[in-house]
């Protein structure tokens, strides 16, 4: 108990809150980290997503590759591609986005293969182009478990981001770095519980979007069913 | 109190069994056990001389080297090696459990004298000759020294002649120095740079303790400082440079072999021997063999002391 009054001690301390080590900037940064981490992996994982779920093909090799790929240990990948890249911000964005992926892709394909297949189908069958099945049909009825993968990605991106303060003067994690090895484990604390602070609220803030998508994918309906059993 | 000796004798019994039982891989348990014994820790002069070594293969090597040194001379001895850190066979060693153990002149001093001022290598050797506790000595220092450095590229001091720490006061451009976070705020990073040697630089946080993110960071010139043990063949391997730190930045560390009184003269007069054939590229070469041809201390050793000439 004495070391969580020491955090807070540390936390409500001022000279925390200013300059460029600051607890704002470094949120800042930590911020900007994870939506720059998050959107690249959407790049990549989207397009993939909406191929495999719309065709409905492959769903089992992709489902393979994502769960192995949520196994790789993100301090172990930070090195290599820390080697690789040379240190800064690259390395450790593209660990981010490596462990973004397999979520928001999971994500993307499983919310259009919930989508009941006699809906897409009859899209068709009135005339819909497939990019307007796609856009008009498939993408409403899978966005509530398609910001299920977002939520889930953005929370592993949010928490691990810290690491981007490995090789770079960056982000929340120097608290926990510094914290650690000088033995000022109020700063480790402190620092840690501002990255929980801040995970909670993107976890708030996307629940709510989820929950908004409901209306999206069923406007008609109950507001709190799932789109569709498969 | 008269029944009850049994009840006392069988724990003990117990507990004597158990230390005979690890006496073969515990390096603790032979002193803990003549301890309780006798009441007097100093062995019989004709016993093996007991030789320890930290869990650190670098000074695995060294105790080696002693142990092979003293046996070519006819001397029986027993290895105690991979204790631990200081706070685990200080102690023992105090105690007379262990007669020689290769130690580090700076944080050596220190365990034993946490303020002191002294930073330099001959400073710390004549505070540290003060500061053994009775019963023990240190040897004449090694001129081999694993101790925190500040190093550079090759190219990057050929470009602006650096030698010494001071030196980085002719460049020009900007400087970074990438180290465990830690270093931002301790004497030995830019704050210790700044005051001792007037030479400001920037900081980027690298918590691989000198491993080789940090070596590729100094390669691609995103930092153009480092901290890296002296000793440590990564200086060599990637054609490092330390500079030499003439205003003590850092904590001297040189190679000092700590002695009991069980250590005789004419063995004394062995170990200085080893002690002065070791120089500081000896030690990174030894440890080079260590890291790179993955072989045995014995095997390093045996090999050193042949060259030397030593054994």
């Amino acid at each position: 108990m004495n070391l969580i009054a020491e955090a807070l001690a540390w936390l409500a301390d001022p000279t925390h809150w200013s300059g460029a080590a600051g607890i704002p900037v470094r949120v800042g940064q930590h911020m900007s980290m994870t939506v720059a981490a998050v959107l690249l992996a959407a790049v990549v994982a989207v397009p993939a997503g909406v191929a495999v779920g719309h065709t409905r093909r492959g769903a089992g090799a992709v489902a393979s590759a994502t769960g192995a790929a949520r196994a790789i240990p993100s301090l172990g990948l930070l090195t290599l591609f820390g080697l690789w890249l040379g240190i800064g911000l690259e390395a450790s964005l593209l660990t981010l986005v490596v462990l973004a992926v397999p979520s928001l892709l999971a994500g993307v394909y499983s919310g259009f293969m919930a989508v009941d297949p006699a809906i897409p189908q009859a899209a068709r069958a009135v005339g819909f182009s497939a990019a307007q099945v796609v856009w008009r049909v498939e993408t409403p009825l899978a966005l509530p478990v398609m910001l299920g993968g977002l939520r889930a990605a953005t929370l592993q991106v949010v928490a691990t981001a810290t690491l981007a303060a490995y090789t770079a003067d960056f982000g929340l994690g120097r608290y926990l770095f510094a914290g650690l090895k000088t033995r000022d484990y109020a700063q480790m604390l402190g620092g840690s519980l501002v990255v929980i602070a801040l995970a909670l609220l993107l976890e708030v803030a996307l629940a709510t979007c989820q929950r908004l998508s409901y209306r999206i994918a069923d406007p008609a309906g109950a507001r709190r069913t799932s789109p569709s059993p498969t | 109190m008269t029944p009850r000796p049994m009840n006392l004798l069988i724990p003990l019994a117990a507990s004597a069994l158990l230390l005979a039982g690890c006496a073969a891989g515990d390096p603790l348990a032979d002193g803990s056990a003549s301890g309780s014994a006798s009441g007097s820790a100093s062995a019989a002069p004709a016993g093996p001389i007991v030789v320890g070594s930290q869990d650190y293969y670098s000074n695995e090597i060294i105790a080696e080297i002693y142990a092979q040194a003293l046996e070519a001379e006819g001397y029986e001895v027993d290895r105690q090696f991979r204790i631990g850190q200081r706070e685990a066979y200080l102690p023992e060693i105090e105690a007379g459990a262990i007669d020689l153990f290769p130690e580090y002149t700076g944080p050596l001093l220190q365990f034993w004298q946490p303020e002191t001022a002294a930073r330099l290598s001959d400073d710390v050797f004549a505070e540290l000759e003060g500061a053994v506790p009775e019963g023990l000595r240190v040897l004449a220092q090694s001129e081999a020294t694993d101790q925190d450095s500040y190093v550079v590229t090759r190219g990057f001091a050929d470009e602006w002649e650096l030698v010494t720490v001071a030196d980085l006061e002719k460049v020009t451009t900007p400087l970074t120095l990438g180290a465990n976070s830690e270093a931002e705020t301790r004497p030995n990073g830019p704050l210790g740079l700044a005051e001792k040697y007037g030479i400001e630089v920037g900081f980027t946080p690298i918590e691989d303790s000198g491993g080789p993110l940090t070596v590729k960071a100094l390669q691609d010139g995103d930092i153009q400082l480092a901290i890296i043990y002296t000793a440590d063949p990564t200086i060599a391997q990637n054609d490092l440079v330390s500079l030499e730190d003439n205003e003590g930045l850092f904590l001297a560390s040189h190679v000092v072999p700590l002695a009991s009184d069980d250590v005789d003269e004419s063995a004394e007069a062995i170990i200085d021997a080893v002690s002065a054939a070791m120089g500081a590229d000896d030690l990174i070469a030894l440890n080079d063999r260590s890291v790179t041809e993955q072989l045995p201390a014995a095997d390093i050793a045996e090999a050193w002391l042949a060259e030397e000439g030593l054994a």
